[in-house]
């Protein structure tokens, strides 16, 4: 009997699905996936630009951490990731891959500057920041439900279609442009109206409306009967329509707050910093969002963290960029490697490698 | 009507950049694999072919070698960046989205780097990679037939047809489109499924990596050419959806995609037509609008000849039993 | 123990033929179950051979062994005489076996010549209208209707089976496993399938077809191999056997199992299905005019082999699936109660205020006219206002959500437990949740009560469990169905509806299943209970309901039903059917 089991050649190790791994276990995962991955970046930068590692680390510290004003930025530009992370985080708990937060958040921050472009100087400022407040949401929640509605109706790709929204919403942006720089510039320069007030530092009041967000979308999500049917819908359709979901509801319901959101995000950014827009106002960070929220495996308490890590290490790269003087995309190289670590890792999270010990020997 | 003409001539050749984009990510799509990177890889290829150019600037190799060498150059720069993603996605079982997009973000970081140090290292030697653009024209004909067509314009036409014959006729291909449809049935028949997912994926973003060469070294021409490319890779991505998948479908659909892309600044500047220059980002729009409504079209329908590959973003893992 | 017989049919039938395939003392276990245990199989060169058993005797699990998808703990298998190791599909291939799943291997967006040539690496160059003609050539010789250029998803259930065939055929394979071919096949679609695997036989090849239908077996087999619980049982000559001998080696003789059993007390009817029929996501009829009744205080079982449209029965009563045509009427035991807004549909309740259906403690007729829709409320919800008759509401078309808002507590413990019942990556609170998270008005969810559910249910189903924080897909089978079963105890429910709950359990936690059914039955609830095991169905249910095919077969006493009599209402077609395949029979009896 013993015979025919050492016929076979089995493989050296196989893969299964982990059933079960304890949380520290997992975050002990991900640290020397981003230990190996800084290491990896030192010696990358060594090679191309010539960086000792010391410097290299160094530079990337004080990029995020150098100065009281660089702590600020550093905190305002994770707060603005964040947000935006917020917000696709409740679609993509759903399993609706999302990936149009740069379009919704664009077309938030330009109903945002158009209230400031037509009503600036005509309203009172609260109000005007009301109504910029209301019209970017709306705006927003529209974009993020118009492909809602054709997967609900139709099952239309929703990956593919927000994707393609994104370029509409730039290219929305630059006509309205056009239209409001009569000398053709197509810049629109700080418009001089409803801008957030400012409490102690400028970008206080974002960090707070982003943390209130933040703090919001958990209770949200764990604690909401809403959050609780997206994660069914999300876990199982089937277990959905078991216990009475209308999943196309949910579906639309949850791509109006997504879009909402994002829209918000669109304003915080247009009134509370940029006082403009241009086609670059969100400048990839709807993009960026759906790493951040995707790492932080869609909890808005790790995403707190991730987003830190990420506006860290890309204020950090741009730090090492400038004092060893190399082209500015530098950081994107560096986060794009440290992202491949930590993406990569999930595997062993996900997974467990079992190495078959070889069976020896054996008669005949 | 010259200007018409003038049009077309610089719509069409454009629009190979998109038909290398797409080719390629057609044959990563059938085989199940979306890749979001796609603009990064095309940015790798420029940034591989136009390095290699640089290189070889100080030799005096004829000018056929040298176009030959920065293709491959080019190519496997890009196959590189498809083997980082394929790497994550098939033996990593990593997000597809989410790799596809950290992808962009690098290829477009290192291409940007990489440019930057061709720029010093040209100007330390006093020549740049753009000496060779007389090369990718036609070398032995006069340059004025082929005046805005040169050598990648033709290659970019034979790959979409021997893709969309090798797809539609040969037995890998098949094998290739089982793997994206239903790779659990094509598993079950004895095709490699992994093996086939790392093949298509470094083989289509080699494809899409010579469209960002294509453009550089053929189309623009130029020295900051290369900071429009990733926007070309996002409608390369759009053109596999409107030509449902369909190589040869996307010859006819690149070249009107380029129509379309520089429609917006075309058109207004055609008096008779009395369209205002406003009218540009309305025309710009036009590609996205149209792709949405194929994508809208074909869930409607649900012709299932063109719906997007089964498996498309879904990583493939035999359970164990 | 049944060699004598085994050697005495190698005797007989080897003197005219080759043995192709054998199989020696084959062992194979899933964990702790023994899907086979030391079986024997011969497969003679042009023979149909039947492996007959009952679902989950190991019929498919042997053949797969065969196939390359399973390989065993132990024991040997023979090609041509010559000892082999199959350790994959393609091995298989090599030994020339293939093999027809039941569930079908097909890229949908194919042409049936696309999918038969996939995989195929003959080393030709590759043309698909070579395959087009090499597709006809034998769809031609085995009498096959098929179009090679047609598309998958263009193609009914039938023509995908053909194509299943073909494809192995087209590898050249001698021996063919068909599992459960007829499940999905009209009738007339079965004979013209007969026909085509007789033309193979007579070609030479030899068939092994893995079914639980006797009068197939009688119709199409030369030979039968019967399997039960994992063993093999006896092989006989289908020429030399009967119905009646095959049915009684398939289910064996019955066995005690001690399940304890109340008579009903005070019977009502609870719910009455008339008439009902719909199809499968195919498209094909699985539910064909069904009608029975089922009352308060009663397990109802429901017997039939797997397939029959249990769950298709099931999920229609529970609202997932709406039939065409029929009813589901629902009789609400209100008689006497109070009326409540637990459906919060004031309107509905002043509607039926006003036909009368209502009335006051002392007797008085309830009538609401003139009052305000405050007013109203108030006195409803002082509990005063009583019904005259139980409610009565078709259920049919209704949603799940309806069902619950009409104040109708109805439980359903599916099939699929983790995939529809339970959420897999959700702790057991969150799961005690899905039935009650809508209650009151609160947006924010209430995990007190379901908190304290959970702990109970722990407690007294003895769930093992690291605590009520778990993730339900980390539990084991036995502990999942409990928390499931529990959750939908909990509710009080009127109707309750179980399939399949002991599948995969062990013993203890089956019984712990059949008193937690018994308690409730005793409750007053009525119980459906959709089983396999023909022993627990005796034992536990009072009455038994046969589907076959879609059909209501009969419904037995449970407590007079014998085995074999459920046995034969499951495996039987109706008379035609019937009458063609005894006269099938006889033809091959006299081969």
């Amino acid at each position: 009997m013993e015979t025919t089991e050492n016929k076979v050649r089995e493989p050296l190790f196989h893969i299964a699905k982990r059933a079960y791994i304890p949380w520290y276990k997992a975050w002990c995962i991900r640290l020397i996936a981003i230990l190996a991955a800084f290491i990896i970046c030192g010696i990358l930068s060594f090679i191309v630009i010539g960086a000792s590692p010391l410097d290299f680390y160094s530079a990337l510290l004080k990029g995020s951490l150098g100065s009281q004003r660089k702590i600020w930025k550093f905190l305002k530009d994770a707060a603005v990731l964040l947000c935006i992370s917020l917000a696709v985080t409740p679609a993509f708990r759903m399993k609706f891959w999302n990936i149009g937060a740069e379009g919704q958040t664009l077309m938030g921050a330009l109903a945002t500057a158009a209230c400031m472009f037509y009503l600036g100087g005509k309203l009172p400022d609260a109000l005007l920041l009301v109504v910029m407040f209301v019209s970017a949401i709306v705006v927003g929640s529209i974009w993020g439900t118009i492909p809602a509605i054709f997967k609900a109706i139709w099952n239309t790709n929703e990956t593919l279609f927000t994707l393609m929204m994104n370029y509409v919403a730039t290219c929305i942006v630059s006509y309205f442009l056009i239209i409001w720089t009569p000398n053709g510039s197509s810049s629109l320069g700080v418009l001089p109206d409803g801008h957030l007030p400012i409490i102690g530092n400028e970008y206080l009041l974002i960090i707070l409306i982003t943390v209130f967000i933040a703090i919001a979308m958990y209770i949200y999500l764990y604690y909401s009967k809403h959050g609780y049917e997206i994660s069914v819908v999300g876990e199982s359709y089937k277990t959905a329509c078991y216990i009475g979901i209308d999943v196309k509801k949910v579906i639309i319901r949850t791509m109006i707050l997504s879009g909402a959101l994002c829209g918000l995000a669109g304003f915080l950014i247009v009134s509370g910093l940029d006082h403009s827009v241009t086609t670059e106002t969100v400048g990839g960070r709807g993009f960026t969002a759906i790493m951040v929220s995707w790492l932080a495996k869609f909890n808005p308490a790790v995403m707190a963290l991730t987003s830190l890590f990420i506006v860290f290490l890309s204020q950090g790269s741009a730090q090492v960029s400038q004092n060893f003087d190399v082209s500015p995309a530098f950081p994107d190289m560096i986060t794009g490697i440290i992202l491949f670590f930590i993406i990569g890792c999930e595997f062993f999270i996900q997974y467990k490698i079992n190495f078959r010990s070889r069976k020896n020997g054996g008669k005949k | 009507m010259d200007k018409l003409i003038n049009y077309l001539l610089s719509a069409i050749p454009l629009g190979m950049t998109f038909l290398y984009g797409s080719t390629g990510e057609i044959i990563t799509e059938k085989v199940g694999q979306l890749n979001l990177g796609l603009p990064g890889i095309m940015c790798v290829g420029a940034a591989g072919g136009c390095m290699t150019l640089q290189l070889l600037s100080g030799t005096s190799l004829p000018g056929v070698l040298v176009v030959t060498i920065a293709i491959i150059a080019s190519f496997l720069s890009a196959a590189a960046m498809g083997l980082i993603y394929s790497f994550l996605t098939v033996t990593l079982h990593a997000n597809q989205n989410v790799t596809g997009l950290a992808l962009t973000t690098f290829g477009v970081g290192t291409m940007k780097f990489i440019m930057s140090k061709i720029t010093a290292m040209a100007s330390a030697s006093g020549t740049r990679y753009l000496y060779a653009i007389k090369y990718f024209r036609f070398p032995f004909a006069d340059n004025t037939t082929f005046k805005y067509c040169g050598v990648m314009v033709f290659l970019a036409i034979i790959i979409a047809i021997v893709t969309s014959f090798v797809l539609n006729r040969t037995r890998v291909g098949l094998h290739l489109r089982a793997v994206g449809e239903n790779p659990a049935t094509a598993d079950a028949m004895g095709i490699n499924v992994t093996a086939y997912k790392y093949v298509a994926t470094l083989v289509g973003s080699g494809i899409a990596g010579l469209g960002g060469l294509f453009y550089i070294m053929d189309y623009a021409g130029s020295q900051e050419a290369y900071l429009g490319i990733s926007a070309l890779g996002w409608l390369s991505i759009a053109l596999v959806i409107f030509t449902l998948w369909k190589p040869v479908v996307s010859i006819f659909g690149s070249s009107l995609f380029g129509m379309l892309y520089v429609a917006g600044s075309y058109i207004p500047s055609i008096k008779e037509l009395h369209v205002s220059m406003k009218a540009t980002p309305i025309l710009d729009m036009l590609p996205y609008v149209v792709t949405i409504i194929v994508l809208i079209i074909t869930s409607a329908t649900k012709k299932k000849e063109n719906q997007p590959p089964a498996s498309l973003g879904l990583s493939y893992f035999r359970e164990e039993r | 123990m049944s060699d004598p017989i085994n050697s005495e049919i190698r005797k007989n039938t080897a003197s005219g033929k080759d043995v192709v395939l054998e199989m020696r003392n084959i062992t194979k276990s899933f964990g702790s179950i023994i899907a086979n245990k030391n079986v024997d199989l011969t497969v003679y060169r042009g023979e149909i051979l039947a492996i007959l058993g009952e679902n989950g005797c190991g019929k498919t699990t042997l053949m797969n062994m065969i196939s390359g998808i399973y390989y065993p703990d132990s024991g040997e298998i023979y090609i041509n005489g010559e000892e082999v190791v199959i350790k994959s599909p393609k091995d298989a291939f090599r030994y020339k076996i293939g093999m027809i799943h039941q569930h079908f291997k097909l890229v949908d967006v194919f042409s049936a010549s696309e999918n038969i040539v996939l995989g195929v690496n003959d080393g030709k160059k590759y043309n698909i209208k070579n395959v087009n003609n090499r597709v006809r050539e034998i769809a031609d010789r085995y009498g096959f209707n098929i179009d090679p250029k047609k598309k998958i998803h263009e193609m009914s259930v039938s023509e995908k089976q053909t194509v299943e065939i073909i494809k192995v055929l087209y590898r050249g394979a001698d021996i063919l496993i068909l599992d459960e071919p007829t499940a999905v096949l009209t009738p007339q679609e079965t004979e013209k399938l007969f026909d085509v695997l007789r033309k193979m036989r007579d070609d030479g090849k030899s068939i092994i077809i893995i079914t639980h239908k006797l009068h197939e077996v009688l119709a199409i087999s030369d030979r039968v191999e019967v399997l039960r619980k994992g063993e093999h049982i006896a092989t006989v000559n289908t020429s030399e056997t009967s119905e009646s001998e095959l049915t009684e080696m398939m289910v064996g003789k019955k066995i005690s199992l001690n399940i304890e059993r109340t008579e009903p007390k005070n019977p009502e009817l609870r719910l009455a299905v008339k008439g009902l029929s719909g199809k499968d996501a195919e498209g094909t009829d699985i539910l064909k005019n069904i009608s029975f009744e089922a009352y308060s205080g009663e397990i109802l079982g429901i017997a039939g082999i797997a397939g029959s449209g249990q769950r298709e029965l099931l999920e229609a009563i529970a609202g997932l699936q709406h039939p065409e045509s029929g009813d589901i009427i629902f009789h609400n035991p209100k008689k006497n109660k109070p009326v409540t807004f637990f459906h919060k549909d004031l309107h509905r309740v002043k509607e039926l205020a006003a036909k009368g259906a209502f009335h006051y403690e002392d007797g008085s007729a309830v009538s609401f006219s003139g009052m305000s829709n405050k007013k109203i409320r108030e006195l409803v919800n002082s509990g005063k206002v009583l019904f005259n008759e139980d409610e009565i509401i078709d259920l049919r078309d209704k949603t799940p959500l309806q069902i619950k808002e009409l104040g109708i507590r109805l439980s359903f413990v599916p099939e699929d437990r983790l995939g529809m019942g339970l959420v897999g990556n959700m702790d057991i609170v969150d799961n005690m949740m899905l039935r009650s998270y809508r209650k009151g008005k609160s947006v924010f969810v209430d995990r007190s009560k379901p908190d304290i559910l959970a702990g109970e249910i722990i407690k007294e189903l003895d769930v093992a469990t690291p605590s009520a924080h778990t993730p339900v897909r980390r539990l084991s089978g036995g502990n999942v169905q409990k928390v499931l079963v529990g959750r939908e105890i909990a509710v009080a429910p009127k109707v309750l509806m179980v399939a399949y709950p002991v599948r995969g359990l062990d013993i203890n936690s089956s019984y712990l299943i059949y008193n937690l059914l018994n308690k409730q039955k005793e409750n007053g609830v009525t119980i459906i209970f959709v089983g396999e095991d023909l022993d627990v169905l005796i034992e536990l249910c009072d009455r038994i309901l046969v589907l076959n095919s879609g059909k209501v077969m009969d419904i037995v006493d449970g407590r007079k039903a014998g085995k074999e009599e459920i046995g034969f209402l499951m495996t039987k077609t109706d008379t035609y059917a019937a009458n063609n395949s005894e006269e099938e029979a006889k033809i091959n009896g006299n081969n």
